[in-house]
């Protein structure tokens, strides 16, 4: 079990590389010249071609894209992504609270998820078929209909305007966190309750299930098995589910004005603030790689299978 | 007397209405071991799962199924499931996927026990120990402690009858137990079979369409086209003067696979051995 938690860590450090150099590449084939993005932003009135070549060459940017990117590479091991092109404030210093702030809203919104799709998935294969089953399934297949952003601001007008009891946007204290919790867990826990129930049903078939019973066993043993089996597939879901929920916050953060990545990745794409893009795609794109190593080793550890390596 | 007695046995498919078993009786005498033969999907699974009452939810049943006496078609759910294991025992045609994959077999084992006799984990060890060993089981305590998939379709078919000896049902049913082994494999486990019924003098409902085991370990056959029984005897009467010409074109295209088998082979037929 450690070298294979040792070998499937090691594996995804070129996936790193791999990914640093593409965001860097991508980012690097925008037509705008960086250069210019910052003159303008520094409020410079004429934008000459000698004070071009001057910044260039101040900033290291007339160097060749290898070394370049050698450089970058570097720094951002040492968590230096550069500074902002717009307000020269480090990308760090405005990354970090970000994502620390979608950080906490996403763990908030999986782990409702997670409770909500299993606890229902689980309910919704035992009763297949019957009223439960086809009520849950119907509301659930309401909800997850509705765009986020529908869904969003619907919540906003009932809530906060109708009935004045949470706040519309900002983050100031628990409170805040409710309507874009909702909101989030709404949007996913269709998707993945769905999941929990076929993968009940599909075990639930199983000659195990059929050979528990016909020993005798009570039922909730029985359904423990069933849970034990259905919840290795969706394990590995549940933990990619975390870095797409980062990533995908936008909508949500925007309409409650969440100080978090979202946010800040927009205002940046708007400005052309290429430092901070990258560095957001990055971070984003790391969080992909670690939590999809994490779900294969904890499926790992789940399934005797791929544990003993046969 | 009979243990078992099945009387108008009707299974249909509640959702499509499809009648599968339109209606069967038949019964087991107190220690013999009644085989039921036929094609696949003629109905021989389910009319047991019926007695087990363990059929899919859409699939429906009536008619009357006595127990010792008792009509368990009657019976609620819990008393029902006491019965499931310690008197109905049933074993299952494949091993490899009769066992809770994610657990070691072991698992299984010590939750059927402890819930029919209420045993400690070490009388459980104990006696699964004995009984893993006379079903030639070697190193029984690794077995149990090892994962389903790590074990043979042969060494999980002897785990259940091993858990069968523990159980002493009064009668046992088995599914098409030998169909997913290998020529070998069945032979050991159909010796173990046989050896199940001399050690329990257990009462027996075998399914299989494999005729060769069939005469080795049968009393009684039935015979199942269709879902309807069409023919039903001792096993002698079934093999040599068979009253059916369904039983006849079986038991004929047995013995033509099997003269062919032997001159392949030079003379010797293993499933006859």
């Amino acid at each position: 079990m450690v070298s294979y938690i040792i070998k499937r860590s090691l594996l995804s450090i070129p996936l790193l590389v791999i990914i640093s150099f593409l965001t860097f590449g991508l980012n690097n084939l925008s037509p705008l010249d960086p250069v210019e993005v910052i003159l303008h932003a520094q409020g410079v009135p004429t934008i000459t071609d000698e004070l071009i070549v001057e910044t260039k060459a101040a900033l290291g940017m007339d160097r060749p894209f290898l070394i370049r990117y050698l450089n970058w590479f570097v720094s951002c091991l040492q968590l230096d992504f550069g500074n902002s092109y717009v307000t020269g404030k480090t990308v760090w210093s405005l990354l970090a609270p970000a994502f620390l702030n979608t950080l906490k809203l996403t763990l908030i919104s999986a782990a409702a998820i997670i409770a909500l799709s299993i606890g229902l998935g689980v309910i919704s294969a035992l009763r297949e078929g019957k009223m439960t089953d086809k009520s849950i399934r119907g509301v659930s297949f309401f909800l997850t209909s509705m765009p986020p952003y529908w869904l969003a601001a619907l919540m906003v007008w009932y809530f906060s305007v109708q009935l004045d009891l949470l706040p519309t946007s900002g983050m100031d204290s628990y409170e805040s966190y409710i309507l874009p919790v909702i909101v989030i867990t709404i949007s996913y826990t269709g998707i993945y309750f769905r999941m929990v129930r076929s993968s009940m049903l599909s075990n639930m078939n199983e000659d195990y299930v059929l050979y528990g019973r016909a020993s005798g066993l009570p039922e909730k043993k029985i359904t423990m098995h069933i849970l034990r089996n259905s919840l290795q597939v969706a394990i590995s879901v549940f933990c990619m589910a975390i870095p797409i929920i980062l990533g995908s916050t936008v909508v949500v953060e925007n309409i409650f004005a969440w100080p978090g990545l979202g946010t800040l990745s927009v205002k940046s794409i708007l400005s052309r603030d290429f430092p901070i893009i990258q560095a957001y795609v990055l971070v984003l794109a790391m969080a992909f790689v670690l939590f999809n190593t994490v779900s294969d080793i904890i499926n790992a550890a789940m399934n005797p299978k791929l544990r003993k390596g046969h | 007397m009979a243990i078992l007695e099945v009387a108008n046995l009707k299974i249909w498919d509640s959702q499509t209405g499809k009648v599968i078993v339109p209606g069967s009786s038949f019964h087991v005498k107190q220690g013999s071991c009644l085989a039921i033969v036929g094609e696949s999907g003629s109905g021989k699974s389910l009319t047991c799962r019926a007695i087990m009452r363990l059929n899919k939810t859409g699939i429906r049943q009536s008619g009357d199924i006595l127990f010792n006496g008792v009509n368990l078609t009657e019976l609620p759910e819990k008393d029902m499931r006491k019965r499931r294991g310690k008197q109905l025992c049933m074993i299952l045609q494949n091993g490899m996927r009769a066992f809770d994959p994610s657990c070691v077999v072991g698992v299984h084992l010590r939750e059927t026990l402890a819930c029919h006799f209420g045993w400690g984990r070490e009388e459980i060890t104990a006696k699964m120990k004995r009984a893993m060993e006379s079903v030639m089981l070697k190193d029984p305590i690794a077995v149990m402690n090892m994962y389903p998939h790590q074990l043979s379709g042969g060494m999980l078919q002897r785990i259940m009858i091993a858990l069968t000896l523990v159980l002493e049902p009064a009668i046992v049913i088995a599914d098409e137990p030998t169909t997913a082994l290998d020529t070998i494999s069945q032979f050991e486990v159909v010796e173990q079979f046989i050896q199940l019924r001399e050690k329990m003098g257990c009462s027996m409902i075998f399914i299989s369409h494999d005729l060769g085991i069939v005469r080795k370990i049968a009393d009684d056959v039935l015979v199942m086209k269709d879902g309807e029984i069409v023919d039903r005897g001792t096993s002698q009467i079934i093999f040599s003067e068979a009253a059916h010409e369904y039983t006849r074109y079986l038991v004929s295209s047995k013995q033509a696979l099997n003269d062919h088998f032997k001159r392949l082979m030079g003379g010797v037929s293993l499933v006859e051995r």
